[in-house]
C-alpha cells in the first residue's frame, strides 16, 4: 500500500504542488479566511460535533487530492465516528488503517508530508500519544529548522480526542496540550463547538506548519450547532471573544468553555460582569486579544482541564503579568485540574467545575 | 497441581479479610459434593491440534492431567465467563465507570497458564486483565469492587477494570497503554534472573500490541541478556477493530521474533496451553526467552463501546463459539470420561452464577475510597512533594 501511496502523490503532486500554500507565508490561509465572514451568513444543517469534523475531513480530501486520513480504525470511521464514510468516498488507497503504532503512524505521517502531501494522522486518544512524542518533538516540529528550510512536514495534521468524558478514567481522560505547548515548530488548536472544529481544522490541515488538533472527546455528541455545509475555515492564533463583560476575563479553549460560560451566567445574577475568550490555538497563542481584554477588566481567570502546575494557564498567567502588571487589580487566578493522575471515581473533584470557577471570579472581584 | 481449593484458599489467606469467607465456604462445600474426582488418577489428553514451532522442537501432544485437574479448569473457566457476563451487564447498568474490556472466549489461556506455573512467576498483561487476576487467586469480591471503583478492590477502587493488580502472587497488572506493559515484563524477568529465583515472567500482549515497536526493543533485551522471559501473544486476531492481517505483514506472531524461538498453541484448548506454557518455562530457564502466540478469539467487542459486529459477521463469531469454545471443549472432556453428567455440569453452573451474583451483592455493599484517596500514592508520603489547600492547588515539596 505504501507503495501505492507514494505513486498517487507523485502523480498528483507535479499538477497541483504550486496552487498549495506550502510556504511559511500563509497568505493563501487569510485570504480564504477572510471570506469566512460571509460563509457564516449561509445557513447550514445542525449537526453534532463529529459530524462537523467528518465534514471538514471530506472537504479536506475533496479538495487535495493529496491529502491522506490515517490511524486505527480510521476506516472503520473511527472509535469517534469521525471519519465515517470517507473510505468508501476516497478509497482505501487515501483513507486507510494502520497497525497500532502511534510512532509510526506519526513518523510516517511526517515522511508522506515531508513529499508534499497532507498527512491527516488519527491517534485514537490523545492518552495514546505518548509513544508519538518523539516523532512529534524531535522529528516534526524541528524538521523545517534543522535543514534550513530545504524540508518540512507542513502538511502534518495530527487529530486526537483528548479531556474528560465523565466515566474515562486513568488512559481515556487525560488533556496532554501543555506538553506540546512548549514545542516551538509545533500549532496547537482545540475547537470549542462544532462549527468552531469544522472551520480550525480545515485551516490546521492546510496550515503549512504541523499542527495538533485536540478535539474535546465530551463534545462529539453531546453538542449541535448549526454547521455551514461550505468550505470555511477559521485562521490560527487568533482569539475570540465569545462573551463581553467588564470586571474579569476569562481565558479557557475546547470543552471548557462551555463550563466557563455556565460560570459566567451565574456571577452575572450576582452582578459580576464577566468577559469570555477562547483562545482557540495554544501555540502560537493570541496574546494581544487577552491583553486588551485584561486591560480593560484588571482582572484573568484561565481555567483548564489539565493538572494546574504547568499547565498552558500558568504560561498565559505569566505573559499577562508581564503585559499588564499595572493594570492588575488581583492576582491571576487558575482554576484546573488537580496536581494527581486523572482519577477513576473521583472525577468530579479533579475537575475544574462551574462552583470552583465561580468560587475563583468571586475571590479575583473581590480580591 | 493447581485446583481450586487451593487457589482460593490461597486467595484468602493472602487477602486477610472476612469478606471472602462466604465465598469460600458456598465454593468449598460445592467441592465436598460427591463428584468421583481422584487426585492422583492420571489422565491422558491429546491437545486439539499439534504445535506449530519456530527453532524449537515442539512439545508433545500428550498432555497429563488429573480428573480434579480437569475438572477444576470446567468450574474455574465456567466461573470466567460468568464473571464477564456479568460485569457485561454492571456496565450497561452503568454500575462500572471507565473502560472495560472482556476476556470470554480466551478463559483457556489463563486457566491453562495458571496450571503450568506457580505464584513465583510473574504475570503482566495489558487491560483485559480480569481474568488473568482472578486466576492469580484473586477473589471475585475483589474483583467486582474494583470494577465498580470500591473500597475492597484489589487497587482499593482507585484504578478500574483496566488496573488489577495482586503482588502477593506475582501478578504485575493490569497496564492501559496497548504494548507498554511487555518491556517492564522484561525487566521483571531479569530481576528474577539476577536473584537467581528460578522463576519466570509471562509478558502477555495482544496481536494489535505485537505491532509495536517497543516490544521488539524488549524482545532484543531479553534475548540479548538471555533472560527467563516468556512473551505471549494472546492471538484474538482483531486489534481493536482491525482483523489482524490488515495490520500485520506477517500475523504469524511466533515467528517473528526471528532469532526468538516460538510456538503457535491453540489457545481455546486449556491443556495445550498448559502443556505450552510447562515447555516454555523449562525452555527460558535454561535458553532465554521464548514467544507462545495463542490462537484465540474475544467474544465481545474490544472494549465495551465497541459492539463488535461491525469488521467482523456474526457468523464469525457464533461458529467459534459452536466449534473452538474453551469451556465448551473442558464440558466434553469431563463428560467423555465420566467425571460428571450434564445436569451436574449444569447445576455446578447454576452455583457458579450464584456465587457471582453473591459477590456481586457484597462487592456493591462496599463503600466508595476515602475522598482523601485522590491525594494519595502520588508520591511517597513525606518524600516530596504534596498537595495542600483547601482545593489542593497547592503543591509544595517537603523534604523528609
Amino acid at each position: 500500500m505504501a507503495k501505492s501511496v507514494k505513486e498517487l502523490g507523485k502523480k498528483w503532486m507535479i499538477s497541483s504542488f504550486n496552487k498549495r500554500g506550502f510556504s511559511t507565508d500563509c497568505s493563501t490561509l487569510k485570504s480564504s479566511s477572510s471570506s469566512s465572514s460571509t460563509v457564516e451568513k449561509q445557513s447550514g444543517k445542525t449537526v453534532n460535533l463529529f459530524t462537523a469534523i467528518n465534514q471538514a475531513l471530506y472537504i479536506a480530501l475533496e479538495t487535495d487530492p493529496n491529502a491522506y486520513l490515517f490511524g486505527e480504525d480510521v476506516s472503520f470511521g473511527g472509535v469517534f465516528r469521525c471519519s465515517t464514510g470517507l473510505a468508501d468516498q476516497f478509497g482505501s488507497k487515501r483513507v486507510f488503517n494502520t497497525p497500532l503504532c502511534e510512532q509510526g503512524i506519526v513518523g510516517f505521517g511526517i515522511g508522506l508530508a515531508a513529499m508534499g502531501n497532507r498527512a491527516i494522522a488519527e491517534i485514537q486518544f490523545a492518552d495514546y500519544i505518548f509513544p508519538a512524542f518523539d516523532q512529534i518533538v524531535n522529528e516534526a516540529a524541528k524538521f523545517r529548522y534543522r535543514s534550513g528550510n530545504q524540508f518540512n512536514c507542513g502538511g502534518l495534521t495530527i487529530r486526537t480526542p483528548y479531556g474528560a468524558v465523565g466515566h474515562g478514567g486513568h488512559y481515556h481522560s487525560q488533556s496532554p496540550e501543555s506538553f506540546f505547548c512548549q514545542v516551538p515548530g509545533l500549532k496547537v488548536v482545540i475547537p470549542r463547538s462544532p462549527k468552531q472544529a469544522k472551520g480550525l481544522l480545515l485551516a490546521s490541515i492546510r496550515d503549512p506548519n504541523p499542527v495538533i488538533f485536540f478535539e474535546p472527546k465530551w463534545l462529539y455528541r453531546l453538542v449541535v450547532e448549526e454547521v455551514p455545509e461550505d468550505d470555511y475555515m477559521f485562521p490560527l492564533s487568533e482569539a475570540e471573544v465569545i462573551r463581553h463583560g467588564s470586571d474579569i476575563t476569562l481565558v479557557g479553549w475546547g470543552s471548557q468553555l462551555a463550563v466557563m460560560e455556565q460560570a459566567c451566567v451565574d456571577a452575572e445574577k450576582e452582578g459580576i460582569s464577566c468577559e469570555l475568550i477562547d483562545l482557540k490555538t495554544l501555540i502560537p497563542w493570541d496574546k494581544e486579544t487577552v491583553e486588551a481584554s485584561v486591560r480593560k477588566t484588571g482582572r484573568l481567570l484561565v481555567s483548564h482541564e489539565a493538572p494546574v502546575t504547568g499547565g498552558f494557564g500558568a504560561e498565559i498567567s505569566a505573559s499577562i503579568m508581564e503585559r499588564c502588571f499595572m493594570r492588575l487589580e488581583a492576582p491571576v487566578a487558575r482554576t484546573c485540574g488537580l496536581d494527581t493522575p486523572f482519577p477513576l471515581v473521583f472525577e468530579p473533584f479533579f475537575m475544574p467545575t462551574k462552583n470552583k470557577i465561580l468560587d475563583a471570579i468571586k475571590a479575583t472581584v473581590n480580591y | 497441581m493447581m485446583n481450586l481449593t487451593k487457589l482460593i484458599s490461597s486467595a484468602s489467606s493472602s487477602s486477610a479479610a472476612s469478606r471472602s469467607k462466604t465465598l469460600i465456604s458456598s465454593s468449598s462445600s460445592f467441592l465436598n459434593r460427591s463428584f468421583s474426582t481422584d487426585d492422583s488418577k492420571v489422565l491422558t489428553i491429546e491437545t486439539s491440534i499439534p504445535f506449530t514451532a519456530h527453532n524449537c522442537e515442539p512439545p508433545s501432544r500428550t498432555v497429563e492431567t488429573t480428573e480434579k485437574e480437569l475438572l477444576g479448569f470446567f468450574k474455574e473457566m465456567a466461573l470466567m465467563r460468568r464473571m464477564e457476563i456479568a460485569a457485561d451487564s454492571l456496565y450497561k447498568s452503568k454500575l462500572i465507570r471507565g473502560f472495560c474490556h472482556l476476556y470470554d472466549g480466551q478463559e483457556a489461556v489463563a486457566v491453562g497458564m495458571e496450571a503450568a506455573i506457580t505464584k513465583k512467576d510473574c504475570i503482566i498483561t495489558a487491560y483485559r486483565d480480569h481474568c488473568i487476576f482472578l486466576g492469580r487467586g484473586g477473589t471475585l469480591v475483589e474483583a467486582f469492587s474494583e470494577l465498580m471503583g470500591r473500597r475492597d478492590g484489589c487497587s482499593k477502587g482507585k484504578g478500574g477494570s483496566m488496573h488489577f493488580y495482586k503482588k502477593d502472587s506475582g501478578f504485575y497488572g493490569g497496564h492501559g497503554i496497548v504494548g507498554a506493559q511487555v518491556p517492564l515484563g522484561i525487566g521483571l524477568s531479569f530481576a528474577q534472573k539476577y536473584n537467581k529465583d528460578e522463576a519466570v515472567t509471562f509478558a502477555m500482549y495482544g496481536d494489535g500490541a505485537a505491532n509495536q515497536g517497543q516490544l521488539f526493543e524488549a524482545l532484543n533485551i531479553a534475548a540479548l541478556w538471555d533472560l527467563p522471559a516468556i512473551l505471549v501473544c494472546e492471538n484474538n486476531h482483531y486489534g481493536m477493530g482491525t482483523a489482524e492481517w490488515r495490520a500485520a505483514k506477517s500475523p504469524a506472531y511466533y515467528k517473528r521474533g526471528d532469532y526468538v524461538p516460538g510456538l503457535k498453541v491453540d489457545g481455546m484448548d486449556a491443556f495445550a496451553v498448559k502443556q505450552a506454557c510447562k515447555f516454555a518455562k523449562e525452555h527460558v530457564l535454561q535458553k532465554g526467552p521464548i514467544i507462545l502466540e495463542m490462537d484465540t478469539y474475544r467474544y465481545h467487542g474490544h472494549s465495551m463501546s465497541d459492539p463488535g459486529s461491525t469488521y467482523r459477521t456474526r457468523d464469525e463469531i457464533s461458529g467459534v463459539r459452536q466449534e473452538r469454545d474453551p469451556v465448551e471443549r473442558i464440558r466434553k472432556l469431563v463428560l467423555a470420561h465420566d467425571l460428571a453428567t450434564e445436569k451436574e455440569l449444569k447445576d455446578m453452573e447454576k452455583e457458579i452464577r450464584k456465587e457471582v451474583d453473591d459477590a456481586i451483592a457484597q462487592a456493591k455493599e462496599s463503600p466508595m475510597p476515602e475522598p482523601s484517596e485522590l491525594f494519595t500514592n502520588v508520591y511517597v508520603k513525606g518524600f516530596g512533594v504534596e498537595s495542600y489547600g483547601a482545593d489542593r492547588k497547592e503543591v509544595r515539596a517537603v523534604l523528609p
